[in-house]
């Protein structure tokens, strides 16, 4: 079980490397599938199978057909992989990764030097059940909210998505009249 | 039913969230930064998933629920900005949309 | 009785009203009508309530006419108070204001701005009748800056010339300092006596208070500084000679009937606070004396007529307050009664004059005139002759008598204040005449345009008869006894406290008066009429010319407050232009506008950057709670 983690472990992390250093939207997204499968394999040995089901139909189902769909829908070329690929010059990296590795730096000291609590003598093994009856009874303020939230999504999805009139900010209009001007046209 | 300590869980989610913010850094794609940040989400998600379990409790479970629930509504609004955006500046350069720059 | 009290005031400011809402609209019949019309039917009612009074001689009327406003404890009421001392001013400000309303319908005849002069001069006696009628010091003080704000708009009424402005300036801020004295007056009245109505203050002081307390000095000082201020007395008199800018009936106004008498009338009213400090009322005499003694020489050496009467005002009031200092309450009303006859006589009489030589005021072109305005020149001889004491026969010489009298035979009184004023009489009808010799004799100057009509000369005869009569109405020991006036007044304000046995020196006392008075117009004549050339000789030598110069300029007081005051604010407001106090706050707002520029800077529009930027504010807060 425990090499099972460290594969899958180190699947998601390759992975998703990959997704970070593509220049085509698609392999990147493909990739990206393949870690979220990776992270589903890594709460199937954390002990969470719920978690990990929700996680192959959510993220890696409907979330990334949801950009994939977008991608089609924006038919991008040939020139825009070239495109991404002058975008992302070697000297860009330099920076934003140093940063990230000070704060993983961070993160991994701050681990190192807590101490931990032994875990409890129960196998952590949390079952659907027990997640149904938390979220419906403590949590069940939390379900509404989130069914608030989705709501404002499907409605802001809505209102943003729409393209039969033209929508231009005001402060867009005013400030390039005549770029916009052109690409109505 | 496993021995994985906590440790190692929590270190492959700060790897994969620090994986995500160097994307979100670097790319000016505004789909990647909008992947990257699922990525982030996913890691986050991933951190409350070994906490909670690490206590056998169902809260960190919940957690994920909750972050999934919200990944998913602004992946669908975020992508409605993104047609807005390339519908009207005619590319996914995140850096065009500066009009209201200082 | 006392139903109609109200209307007194209330009259003169419906006329105002009247006029300001709709002056410009109207004919000029109908604004002399309401002008004249609400003064004059304010004096009738004066008329009415007096002879009402007079039969049944209560103590004192007082008709609330409403509630004005009640704040913790604090409820001033607007009601209005007659006894016998304000019934004298306003039996003053009612008739002798009918009369300069009367004149003025002639005198502004020509002027364009026909309806705003009348609204102001309404405004003017209503703000004075309130102040004398006021029931309260809050009400007494709302008249107070009434009458202030009318002096101001009336001395600058020919608004387009720059000096009128100045001097309309110059009064308002100049009586303001002394109002300043008197507000802080009243806040102390208040403090101690949890009220400002006057006959509370008046019964409960004395009984507060004991003789030469020093809240009660400061008080009375306070309250004089007001007075002061108001009444154009030292240190604060340099307003009233350029007070002449205005015409010349406003000046009548100011000087007779309103305004220039307040301070006399507050010091009389407040009376019982001033006997409880000694010291303040030696100050007041003091002031008086030395007031009227240089404005007195200051009126020597004028040649514009306005000004050598305003100068004499200063004098005649620094004898009212010379009377008030020594406890003479009633002489000193008295004179107040008397000057306003006659000094609004002549300056009533000056108008004709200058209108009658095409707006000339300087007396070194007039001459002359016996012939050509007889009317003006009969009356303004006994407004002259009442001014400068005439013996016997002019209402002047028995008010000024008596107060002389007083600084010897009353208890108060000492020896130099007597020859202070007696001094000051002597070059009081100095003065007088010469103003009388050059304007009336000799040969003819200027050209005589306007004939005076009825409009001027009824007001004229009619004050000349009573700057004529008046002091008959109170008469020394020695010739008559007659008291009408101080018995009339004996309820209100305490008689003097006499010397014993002096009374056989009085005569002695009023021989030198009238000497002394006689010696001056003789002197004037002289000068004046007779040997012209003297004057010349006198004109000729260096020091007497400095000396002139000196007092024609009303003693350089006007230089000293320039170099005192005027000079160094305008100085520290000069280096202080930008004002070092908002500079604090420019400083907020310039430093807000640069933290703008530089954080305005940051927002690139560049996302990555905003990422970065949180990445690091992160790792600089996890850095630094590791640290710590």
């Amino acid at each position: 079980m425990e090499l099972t983690f460290y594969i899958a472990a180190a699947v998601a992390v390759l992975a998703t490397i990959m997704v970070i250093t593509r220049f085509n939207m698609i392999h990147a997204l493909l990739y990206l599938v393949v870690s979220f499968l990776a992270v589903a394999v890594v709460f199937l040995t954390l002990g969470a199978p719920f978690m990990a089901a929700l996680e192959v139909i959510v993220y890696a189902g409907a979330i990334v057909v949801l950009i994939i769909f977008v991608i089609m829908m924006l038919s991008l070329t040939r020139e825009d992989v070239e495109q991404e690929k002058a975008w992302l010059q070697p000297k860009l990296w330099l920076g934003p990764a140093l940063l990230s590795f000070a704060l993983l730096a961070e993160l991994v000291y701050l681990l190192v030097i807590a101490e931990m609590p032994a875990a409890p003598a129960a196998a952590s093994y949390v079952d659907a059940r027990a997640v149904g009856l938390a979220l419906y009874g403590p949590y069940v303020l939390g379900v509404q909210l989130s069914g608030i939230l989705l709501m404002a999504g499907i409605v802001g999805a809505y209102h943003l998505g729409r393209q039969k009139k033209k929508v231009i900010h005001r402060f867009l209009q005013e400030k390039e009249p005549q770029k916009e001007r052109s690409a109505a046209i | 039913m496993t021995t994985i300590p906590m440790e190692t869980g929590l270190l492959l989610a700060g790897v994969l969230f620090m994986l995500g913010l160097i994307s979100v850094m670097i790319r000016r794609n505004i789909i990647f930064m909008l992947i990257s940040v699922e990525i982030m989400l996913n890691a986050a998600g991933l951190a409350f998933i070994v906490a909670g379990n690490h206590w056998a409790q169902p809260d960190g479970q919940i957690m994920f629920i909750f972050i999934l629930t919200m990944a998913a509504a602004e992946v669908s609004v975020g992508l409605a900005l993104i047609l807005q955006i390339h519908h009207q500046l005619k590319t996914l350069n995140s850096d065009a949309a500066n009009f209201m720059k200082g | 009785m006392g139903e109609l009290l109200w209307l007194i005031p209330a009259l003169p400011f419906a006329g105002a009203l009247l006029l300001v809402l709709f002056g410009n609209r109207v004919s000029r019949a109908l604004v002399s009508a309401i002008g004249v019309g609400s003064v004059g039917i304010s004096a009738a009612v004066t008329l009415v309530l007096g002879i009402q009074y007079l039969s049944s001689r209560p103590a004192f009327i007082r008709q609330e006419v409403w509630q004005w406003f009640d704040v913790a404890g604090f409820s001033p009421s607007i009601a209005f108070h007659l006894d016998a001392l304000s019934m004298v001013f306003i039996f003053v400000i009612t008739f002798v204001g009918f009369l300069i309303h009367i004149y003025s319908t002639e005198y502004m005849a020509e002027d364009k701005d026909y309806a705003r002069f009348f609204a102001c001069m309404n405004l003017f006696v209503g703000s004075m009748l309130m102040l004398v009628m006021a029931d309260n010091l809050l009400l007494l003080y709302l008249g107070w800056e009434g009458v202030g704000l009318c002096s101001y708009l009336l001395i600058g009424f020919w608004y387009k010339e720059p000096a009128n402005g100045y001097a309309a300036r110059k009064a308002f801020i100049i009586t303001r300092v002394g109002d300043t004295a008197m507000a802080i007056g009243l806040f102390m009245l208040f403090q101690h006596f949890g009220t400002l109505h006057i006959q509370s203050i008046s019964t409960e002081a004395a009984q507060v208070w004991s003789i030469g307390n020093e809240t009660a000095l400061i008080i009375a000082l306070l309250l004089l500084g007001g007075a002061v201020g108001k009444s154009g007395q030292l240190p604060l008199q340099t307003w009233l000679p350029d007070a002449m800018a205005g015409p010349t009936p406003v000046s009548a106004l100011i000087h007779a009937a309103t305004m220039v008498t307040a301070g006399v009338y507050l010091i009389a009213r407040m009376h019982v606070v001033f006997e409880l400090a000694p010291a303040a009322m030696m100050a007041v005499a003091v002031i008086g004396a030395v007031t009227l003694l240089i404005a007195g020489f200051a009126a020597l050496t004028q040649y514009d007529i306005k000004r050598v009467l305003a100068y004499s005002t200063i004098s005649q009031v620094g004898y009212m307050f010379l009377a008030l200092g020594v406890g003479a309450w009633s002489s000193g009303v008295f004179h107040f009664m008397i000057h306003g006859f006659f000094k609004a006589l002549l300056f009533l009489c000056a108008g004709a004059i200058i209108l009658a030589l095409h707006h000339e005021q300087d007396m070194r072109k007039m001459g002359g005139l016996s012939k050509k305005l007889p009317v003006v020149f009969y009356t303004f001889l006994i407004g002259a002759a009442s001014l400068a004491a005439f013996p016997l026969v002019s209402a002047g010489f028995y008010s000024k008598d008596q107060i002389l009298w007083l600084q010897l035979a009353g208890e108060n009184g000492n020896i130099w204040l007597y020859l202070a004023g007696l001094l000051g009489a002597f070059i009081t009808s100095i003065y007088t005449f010469r103003m009388v010799f050059l304007t009336f004799y000799g040969e003819e100057k200027t050209h005589v345009g306007h004939k005076p009509t009825l409009a001027i000369t009824v007001p004229l005869v009619i004050l000349a008869v009573l700057s004529f009569a008046g002091g008959f109405i109170e008469l020394p020991h020695n010739f008559g006894h007659v008291v009408l006036f101080s018995d009339f007044l004996a309820p209100i304000l305490p008689a003097v406290t006499m010397v014993p046995d002096f009374n056989q020196y009085e005569w002695m006392l009023q021989l030198l008066a009238a000497v002394i008075s006689l010696g001056g117009i003789f002197i004037a004549y002289l000068f004046y009429y007779k040997k012209p050339e003297l004057i010349d000789s006198i004109h000729r030598s260096e020091t007497t010319m400095a000396i002139h110069r000196f007092w024609h300029s009303g003693w350089g007081f006007d230089q000293l407050y320039d170099t005192l005051f005027v000079r160094p604010y305008v100085y520290l407001s000069k280096v202080n232009k930008s004002d070092f106090i908002d500079s604090i706050y420019t400083f907020i707002a310039n430093a807000t506008q640069g933290l703008h520029q530089l954080f305005a800077r940051t927002q690139t529009g560049v996302m990555r950057n905003y990422v970065a930027g949180v990445v690091v504010g992160a790792i600089m807060i996890l850095t630094i709670s590791l640290l710590l």
